[in-house]
């Protein structure tokens, strides 16, 4: 490409490269909110559920006598 | 989940407005190179995305170091974000790179130094995220994350300086001449324009993005605590 005289005709590489640099953005964008309107719906659900009232042997996991159960994300709780 | 707010709206908008001005001085504005003719143009978003990618990474190392030292989940969250818009930008910037290379090097991809380490801090980054996936305590996922995080941090300034270091065929555009480099141009006061242009768009759109990837953070932490509620 170096030795020639005329400017290289490389307009197909620049095309490929725009459309794949928008297509890569266009399809994060989508993703971003594809997993919000999941997220979304998984929290309806679960405020549904959290609202209803559960049966009684439903509400606490049955334990062994003089063990506790595991707090498992102590520090997710902040 | 909070609704938007104006600023962050703002911020959309203005980011897709940059999208379109750094295009259109990209294609536009900036002359032809009498060489390499029209696929010069790729330059533009080629340094765009490799600027904001490696601050990423860089930025997330420092979030890392936060998280370690409060032990709150939140800088974790945060730094996730960074290290995922990073990791899209720096697969742009990849392709991008390759693309170019065709007509410029006679190849899609040489194992160049500059190529090398690009290709291993994008592959360290996407081990990252199996790494997460992997551990379910969330703390120890977090912890695990940073430290990983941090070492992998080193690879941005490497990628950066592979230029400046070895011997290499790719050129060095900013502040240098490389007698090795092949496919240097000298760039006209428009393509510098057109750079700088390229720079704060693709800054912009890396921020708009990362606010929203914190966003959706925050929610997906609230479905898990609403999970294990519902659960006990």
């Amino acid at each position: 490409m170096f030795l020639q005289e005329t400017t290289a005709n490389t307009t197909g590489y620049m095309i490929a490269g725009y459309a794949i640099a928008f297509i890569v953005m266009a399809l994060y964008v989508a993703s971003l909110y594809i997993r919000n309107r999941n997220l979304q719906r998984d929290l309806t659900t679960l405020e549904e559920m959290d609202k209803a009232p559960a049966p009684p042997a439903a509400r606490r996991p049955k334990t062994q006598p003089g063990k506790t159960a595991k707090p498992v994300t102590k520090r997710a709780r902040k | 989940m909070q609704p938007k707010s104006v600023l962050l709206k703002i911020l959309d908008v203005l980011a897709i407005v940059l999208l379109g001005v750094s295009t259109y001085f990209a294609l536009v504005k900036a002359p032809t190179e009498l060489v390499m003719g029209n696929v010069q143009r790729v330059f533009y978003f080629h340094i765009g995305t490799a600027w904001t990618a490696l601050l990423g990474f860089l930025f997330s190392a420092l979030l890392s170091l936060i998280y370690l030292y409060t032990r709150d989940l939140k800088w974790d969250r945060f730094q996730v974000a960074a290290i995922e818009v990073s990791l899209v930008f720096f697969l742009i910037t990849i392709v991008l790179g390759s693309i170019w290379a065709r007509p410029a090097w006679n190849t899609w991809w040489t194992w160049d130094p500059r190529l090398t380490t690009a290709a291993i801090t994008e592959l360290i980054y996407i081990a990252y995220f199996m790494l997460r996936q992997g551990i379910d305590d969330p703390d120890r996922r977090a912890r695990f994350g940073a430290v990983y995080a941090l070492i992998g941090g080193i690879s941005a300034p490497i990628t950066f300086y592979a230029i400046r270091l070895f011997r290499t065929i790719h050129p060095v555009v900013i502040a240098g001449g490389n007698p090795e480099a092949q496919g240097s141009f000298s760039m006209t006061p428009d393509m510098l324009t057109a750079m700088f242009v390229a720079l704060i768009a693709f800054t912009v759109i890396f921020i708009d993005l990362y606010w929203n990837r914190i966003r959706l953070g925050n929610l997906e932490d609230q479905v898990e605590q609403l999970k294990l509620k519902v659960m006990m």
